[in-house]
């Protein structure tokens, strides 16, 4: 069972990827796609979790208390943010997607026009 | 490419990567038994030599300020993606009529977004003290403004949230944080390394600049995600107006 946290991170990039690769809609494809990278986060913090310890955070606990590791989880809430806004970025060009062809099917989008 | 030999091809591709990423994981380490030194040092060393009490904090504007100045201007980036990509010249928006009209729903979302704001700049402020800070503490920021439009207070709002005071902000955040790195080299050590007093733990007064660095990036991620709102907010008043 001690590797059932990492093969949750590759269900949840494979799930996301399907949805990605199935995709009949823009805005469903970038969700899809904020679910895959979603998988990194888990992976991340699976990767830092250590046995029995409290969060980094040494406010109300003694310092060289057992904790987790700081870095993966400063690494995961710098890309929780950012990845919000590349999925307003993704958006908002499907909505240019969707003014200049009437659709946001990929599959009814077959050339690049200018 | 038809979608059912896509679909083939990926299931194909899937099982074959769904291997190797699992062939893999099993070569890390049990999970729970994480034996990297970094972050043990970290955790070690950042509340003594910085005085802050929380080494999230210590990690994402100090030790790896510089990467965060990166993921800084991706988000900065994104954002001014979108505005470019949106922001169009559109007609007076500030006199159209509030669709919301229950006085209860009005009601809850005045008295809460202050309240919400408050909640906001205490996660900020105590960002080096618990877990908080800029990135989440402007998340909450902006959803206070949000809150506002949701109650049905659309000018309340606009009013509140002016196009160049927005911008500004972003655009403030964004080159505070990088001018906080160039103070650090005036004062003759490398970029982004920690300067000012440290002050005592625990309170405030503590973590040396990682307080500027904070307040940059809380000003940057507030602003950025109000500037979403209203550049979305206002797509969809243009295409309700042209839908009908």
């Amino acid at each position: 069972m001690s590797y059932l946290p990492y093969a949750l991170a590759v269900w949840i990039f494979l799930v996301g990827l399907y949805g990605v690769v199935s995709s009949k809609s823009l805005v469903h494809l970038v969700v899809c796609l904020n679910v895959t990278q979603s998988s990194t986060y888990v992976l991340l913090l699976a990767i830092g979790y250590v046995e029995r310890g409290t969060a980094p955070v040494f406010a109300d606990v003694p310092t060289g208390t057992r904790a987790v590791d700081p870095v993966v989880q400063a690494l995961t809430l710098t890309d929780i943010v950012v990845s919000v806004t590349v999925a307003a970025l993704l958006l908002a060009l499907s909505i240019d997607v969707q003014k200049r062809n009437r659709t946001v099917d990929p599959d009814e989008l077959h050339a690049m026009r200018g | 490419m038809t979608r059912r030999t896509r679909l083939r091809l990926f299931a194909g591709s899937a099982t074959g990567l769904g291997a190797l990423l699992l062939w893999a994981m099993a070569g890390l380490p049990d999970f729970g038994h994480y034996s990297g030194a970094y972050g043990r040092i970290l955790n070690a060393a950042a509340p003594p030599e910085r005085h802050v009490s929380s080494v999230v904090a210590a990690v994402v504007f100090d030790y790896r300020g510089f990467d965060t100045l990166g993921e800084e201007f991706i988000l900065f980036t994104s954002v001014m993606g979108v505005a470019l990509l949106l922001r169009e010249v559109r007609g007076d928006q500030v006199h159209r009529r509030d669709r919301v009209q229950s006085d209860a729903v009005r009601l809850v979302g005045v008295a809460f977004a202050p309240l919400l704001l408050v909640i906001g700049l205490y996660v900020v402020a105590h960002g080096y003290i618990t877990p908080g800070g800029g990135f989440q503490g402007g998340v909450v920021l902006a959803a206070a403004f949000a809150l506002l439009y949701v109650a049905g207070e659309y000018r309340a709002y606009r009013r509140l949230t002016p196009a160049f005071a927005v911008d500004f902000a972003e655009g403030t955040g964004a080159g505070g944080y990088a001018v906080v790195g160039i103070v650090s080299m005036l004062l003759g050590s490398a970029y982004l390394h920690n300067f000012g007093p440290l002050g005592t733990s625990g309170t405030l007064a503590s973590g040396g600049s990682i307080a500027f660095l904070n307040i940059a990036t809380a000003l940057e991620v507030g602003a950025a995600f109000v500037l979403l709102f209203t550049e979305f907010l206002e797509e969809v008043e243009v295409s309700r107006r042209s839908g009908g």
